[in-house]
């Protein structure tokens, strides 16, 4: 549970951060009024509520590696080797992300174009690191680390495809974005869902970085530390 | 009287009125509708609808405790399904449901002065799947082998192997229905949030908002990062019980039959359970805390007493909750020395509670007590919550906690202080705000029927069940037979019980009767019929049109709580009335 | 109305006293050495309830005396600091009382004393089973992996300490009076928890795990064994008892009972005979 922890005390500072902006000293019933600020973000509603999903998702993976090093913890712990294949994922996964965010500073520079260019590539790159996903599966399972072979192995198959999961919904708002880029709108039009596009991108290359590492670390065959009493 | 604040005060901070959707049709009207009013109340009548259920259940549980074997419908299977579907319904499908998807809806726009919630589709859907995952967990009643007996805690290995009932569909319904629920809270959730942060109109800093908001805000934040472990905890099982993984399922023997399952760790999921579970009492709580600090202010005519001591309090008990989790495992085989922690954290989140008490009964000191029929619940709210919560002292003490923990105390406990207190301020909130909803007045006397015989009635329900937990009769037996330990005068204790509970039941009719009769014939109320200060009342239309506000959204120049201010006129400031003073 | 709530708030909390002193619903008689648990009991008693009922007839008070009237109106005080830190404080300083004699007896109940007899528990779907060292005092090791009809608490065939541990599949366990035990609790299919309401004490037995609690029991008597963890359908059926007895019934007692060696030669001379 201390990663847990740690992603909690991140979230509290950040909370903290904001609480401390509303003025929780003031004594609301002195200052009648009018208030210039009330404390809102000049970001638009839905960057804000893009972070709080995020911060959900980030709780959910959290605790998908709270358990998986809590088991990890209790013995009779044996990892699946890591496939090769992942560093070759790995490399779609930041060129997707990297195309995202040439895609936004096109936005931002009103090169509907590359915008185009940025998502289609982004996409792209998704949809190879998610086969990439489904080879590496295969290839382990065919090493006998089915499903049902011991809990390390069901654990790889969980969280990788919980974040699969999670890029296959990002590709649903990444479809609609270039619905509308294609429709041949304005670049102001586009800018706000590519923005939030190349956020959830970079979000989901973190989570890989970290679950990846977290494989990574893992892999070296734990000593057997025995289940007998 | 001159309006000088508004003229010469600071410019205000221009607050972007937002584009709203309008219905076209019928359909998109009141079905696929967009309006957070509208979701509120699909929230709520789904919500009760199926917390219902969930009573006459309670019912036929009573029923078998007070006279074992005679009714042939509770089988010991049934028993234990009725048991597990009758938790489940009422923390989840009710309590969390009413609390944040039909309070929360209803009044977080109108509370910080907004059209609408900021993302009203995400909004209308979160309502759908949250009907589907009731469907789904109604479903299972009818699946095969009936709906799972598990116990609301699910606790695996027992909940997926042969000896429990509803091993075969009822579980995995059951399971699927609470990876829905929690999506579509998820949904809800992030316009709770945002719709507070972002959604304020002009002049409504976070200090100026009504402790309802502030209650169910942080309510949500706690469901937002809890319900992630049970979503977690969810599909693992899901997976054990399906595909035959083995997250939770340790090397079984179960009847002579060695399992497949191997190397894994039930006690994983307790921690996944309890991580989220107890944030869960503070999900239910926190809105509750808010709502009745509102109640008990505006019919004592006077502030909530230490307006920002109870916000803090608010934040404080929601920061802690966190890390509580473990004293529901006390017991369980957990590490023992983590008991010193989690008794410690445990006994500490009782300090900024009480405060929260503390406060609210010294707003009553020096006020102007209208002992309205909402009013009865919020103080009849307190009475039961100060018992209830007395009674976690005893559970949260880890030492107390050994003898009492899997008792009858345990499940008295626990109904005095999530079940029997928030519900007694769904309805307190319910009269309070039924007047904005439909424009009519509930039926008072009929209110006051209803509450005498609820809060007494549960009282005399929880109070004496206390004491069957101290002889020592465990929770979750169909039945307990003779035993050595426990006097034949307990028997007689449960009837009484079971009397009171079917008398408190059968009472909620009177409610219901008057919810829909005040539809048509209840006295007109009027904008605002209580007087009250807050931005809610303060609504053009009422019951508000779409989009609240009419025209212009409200400016706010004052906290939610100007009750008899010296030298003002009337007893009560409206929060968008300017002041008459220049501000200083 | 005002008048009858705050009666109807004194008759609950003066009800509510009646009933704990008067009814005749209280633990049953201890029979262990854990009086302190129900000492702290009883300070936590004295400690909310009169929390309890000062809170509830405050309340009562302000609801007579400020019920509203004709011309009546509310004071305005939006806070009074002072007033919040002290009762903060004060409810600080009670929460502690209760805590720190809690924690001391709960360091109590997780430290297990050097002399004690260690005996295990083996509980599954929907019964005890008992086991007791044999003369070096040590319980061989087990598994669920060995479980077999002949050998139901899976006991490890190949451990020579496991020989001459005493198997009690289905009957009493007994246990000698005044001497400190620590129960090892272990479970081959779901959770159950070990609980005799006299001794005060109880303990999950979480399959995969080897859970313990210690008591010393004070009391001869025949006690009843309930399952306290929801375990099944049958769980309200999962009964068993512990027999305290003095040293001398105890020896005799124990002198009746098979080893798990005996058992199992038993067992083979039976299937070869089929």
């Amino acid at each position: 549970m201390n990663i847990t922890f740690l992603f909690l005390a991140v979230i509290a500072a950040i909370v903290a951060w904001w609480l401390a902006q509303q003025r929780l000293t003031a004594k609301p019933w002195l200052d009648a009024g009018l208030v210039g600020d009330t404390g809102a973000s000049p970001l638009p509603a839905a960057k804000i509520g893009l972070g709080v999903f995020l911060a959900v998702v980030g709780c959910l993976f959290t605790l998908l590696i709270s358990a998986y090093s809590m088991r990890m913890e209790m013995g009779e712990w044996r990892p699946a080797p890591v496939p090769k294949l992942l560093w070759l994922n790995t490399g779609m996964l930041i060129l997707s992300s990297g195309a995202l965010q040439w895609a936004q500073v096109a936005a931002r520079r009103g090169r509907m174009d590359r915008v185009r260019a940025g998502l289609l590539a982004g996409g792209v790159f998704a949809l190879a690191f998610l086969a990439g996903q489904l080879v590496a599966w295969r290839q382990l399972d065919a090493a006998g680390y089915y499903l049902t072979a011991n809990p390390a192995a069901a654990f790889f198959y969980l969280i990788t495809g919980v974040h699969g999961l999670h890029i296959l919904g990002g590709q649903v708002a990444l479809g609609r974005t270039m619905d509308k880029a294609w429709q041949g709108v304005a670049v102001g039009k586009v800018r706000l869902s590519v923005e939030l596009c190349a956020t959830y991108w970079h979000f989901v290359l973190f989570v890989w970085l970290v679950l990846f590492a977290l494989l990574l670390l893992t892999d070296p065959i734990v000593a057997d530390n025995g289940w007998f009493l | 009287m001159v309006d000088i604040g508004a003229a010469e005060g600071i410019p205000p901070a221009e607050v972007e009125d937002v584009e709203l959707y309008h219905a076209k049709s019928w359909v998109t009207k009141y079905v696929f509708c967009q309006d957070a009013k509208v979701i509120a109340i699909q929230y709520s009548i789904t919500a009760i609808s199926i917390g219902l259920v969930a009573l006459v259940l309670s019912w036929l549980i009573r029923l078998q405790l007070a006279f074992p074997g005679t009714f042939s419908i509770v089988t010991p299977s049934n028993y234990y399904q009725f048991v597990t579907m009758h938790g489940m319904i009422m923390v989840i499908y009710l309590l969390t449901a009413l609390f944040l998807g039909g309070f929360g809806n209803y009044l977080i726009p109108l509370m910080v002065g907004a059209r609408d919630m900021v993302f009203p589709y995400v909004n209308m859907l979160s309502y759908w799947v949250y009907l589907l995952a009731v469907v789904v967990l109604v479903a299972s009643f009818f699946a095969p082998g009936g709906p799972t007996g598990a116990g609301w805690t699910l606790y695996p290995p027992q909940a997926i192997l042969e000896g429990t009932p509803g091993r075969q569909w009822g579980i995995i319904l059951m399971l699927v229905s609470l990876i829905l629920f929690i999506i579509g809270f998820t949904m809800g959730g992030l316009n709770y949030v945002v719709t507070v942060l972002q959604g304020r109109t002009r002049g409504m800093t976070m200090m100026r908002l009504p402790l309802t908001v502030w209650g169910i805000f942080t309510a949500t934040i706690l469901a937002l990062l809890a319900f992630p472990a049970l979503f977690v905890a969810s599909v693992m099982m899901l997976f054990d019980r399906v595909l035959g993984t083995s997250f939770f399922m340790p090397a079984i023997v179960a009847a002579g039959e060695h399992l497949k399952y191997g190397g894994g760790s039930p006690i994983l999921f307790q921690h996944l359970f309890w991580f989220f579970g107890h944030p869960e009492v503070y999900i239910v709580a926190l809105p509750a805390f808010g709502i009745v600090s509102d109640l008990i202010s505006v019919h004592s005519r006077k502030n909530i007493f230490g307006y920002r001591m109870m916000v803090w309090a608010l934040v404080a008990i929601a920061v802690l909750s966190f890390i509580v989790w473990g004293h529901h495992m006390y017991i369980s085989g957990m590490n023992p020395p983590f008991g010193f922690f989690f008794a410690t954290s445990t006994l500490i989140i009782a300090v900024p509670t009480a405060i929260k008490v503390y406060n609210w009964v010294l707003t009553l000191w020096r006020g102007d007590i209208h002992l309205t029929v909402p009013m009865l619940f919020a103080l009849g709210f307190i009475v039961t919550f100060v018992n209830g919560g007395i009674t976690g002292l005893f559970l949260g003490n880890v030492i107390v906690d050994v003898p009492l923990s899997a008792t009858m105390f345990v499940v008295a406990h626990f109904h005095m202080v999530m079940g029997i207190a928030p519900i007694l301020v769904v309805f307190g909130g319910i009269y309070h705000w039924y007047p904005k909803i439909t424009g009519r007045m509930l039926n008072e006397r009929l209110g006051q029927i209803h509450f005498w015989i609820t809060f007494l009635g549960a009282y005399l329900i929880y109070f004496p069940m206390h004491y069957l937990g101290f002889i020592g009769v465990p929770r979750r037996y169909y039945e307990l037979g003779e035993t050595a330990f426990v006097p034949a005068s307990a028997a007689t204790l449960n009837v009484a019980i079971t009397a009171a509970a079917l008398i408190v039941g059968a009472a909620q009719t009177v409610f219901f009767f008057n919810v829909i009769w005040s539809l048509y014939k209840g006295k007109l109320a009027g904008g605002n019929p209580w007087r009250a200060a807050s931005l809610e009342w303060q609504t053009p239309e009422t019951p508000p049109g779409h989009g609240n506000w009419g025209k212009e959204l409200p400016v706010v120049y004052r906290w939610a709580y100007d009750y008899s201010v010296p030298g003002a006129g009337q007893d009560f400031l409206p929060q968008n009335q300017p002041p008459a003073i220049p501000a200083r | 109305m005002a008048i009858a709530f705050a009666l109807i708030l004194v008759l609950v909390v003066v009800g509510s006293v009646l009933f704990h002193v008067l009814s005749p619903w209280w633990m049953t008689p201890i029979a262990s050495n854990w009086s302190y648990i129900d000492g702290t009991i009883t300070l936590t008693f004295w400690i909310t309830g009169i929390g309890y009922i000062a809170i509830i007839l405050f309340m009562a008070y302000c609801v007579f005396r400020f019920r509203h009237q004709e011309g009546r109106r509310a004071a305005y005080q939006p806070e009074n600091t002072k007033l919040e830190w002290a009762l903060g404080i004060g409810t600080t300083v009670a929460v502690l009382a209760l805590l720190g004699p809690g924690l001391v007896v709960w360091y109590q109940y997780i430290e297990v004393p050097k002399e004690a007899t260690e005996v295990e528990v083996v509980g599954q779907q929907w019964n005890w089973s008992f086991r007791l060292p044999g003369k070096n005092g040590l319980l061989g090791t087990s598994d669920p992996r060995y479980v077999s009809s002949d050998n139901p608490l899976g006991l490890n065939p190949n451990d020579p300490n496991g020989q001459d541990n005493v198997v009690i599949d289905g009957g009493e366990l007994h246990l000698a009076l005044g001497k400190p035990v620590k129960v090892l609790l272990r479970s081959i299919d779901v959770v159950h928890d070990f609980y005799v309401p006299e001794f005060r004490a109880k303990m999950d037995l979480m399959p995969g795990l080897v859970t313990y609690f210690w008591f010393t029991p004070t009391r001869t008597g025949t006690f009843e064994v309930l399952c306290a963890a929801f375990c099944g359908v049958g769980h309200d059926a999962m009964r068993g008892s512990v027999v305290v007895d003095n040293e001398s019934d105890y020896q005799t007692w124990l002198r009746k009972q098979h080893t798990f060696a005996e058992l199992s030669a038993r067992a083979k001379k039976a299937s070869l005979t089929r």
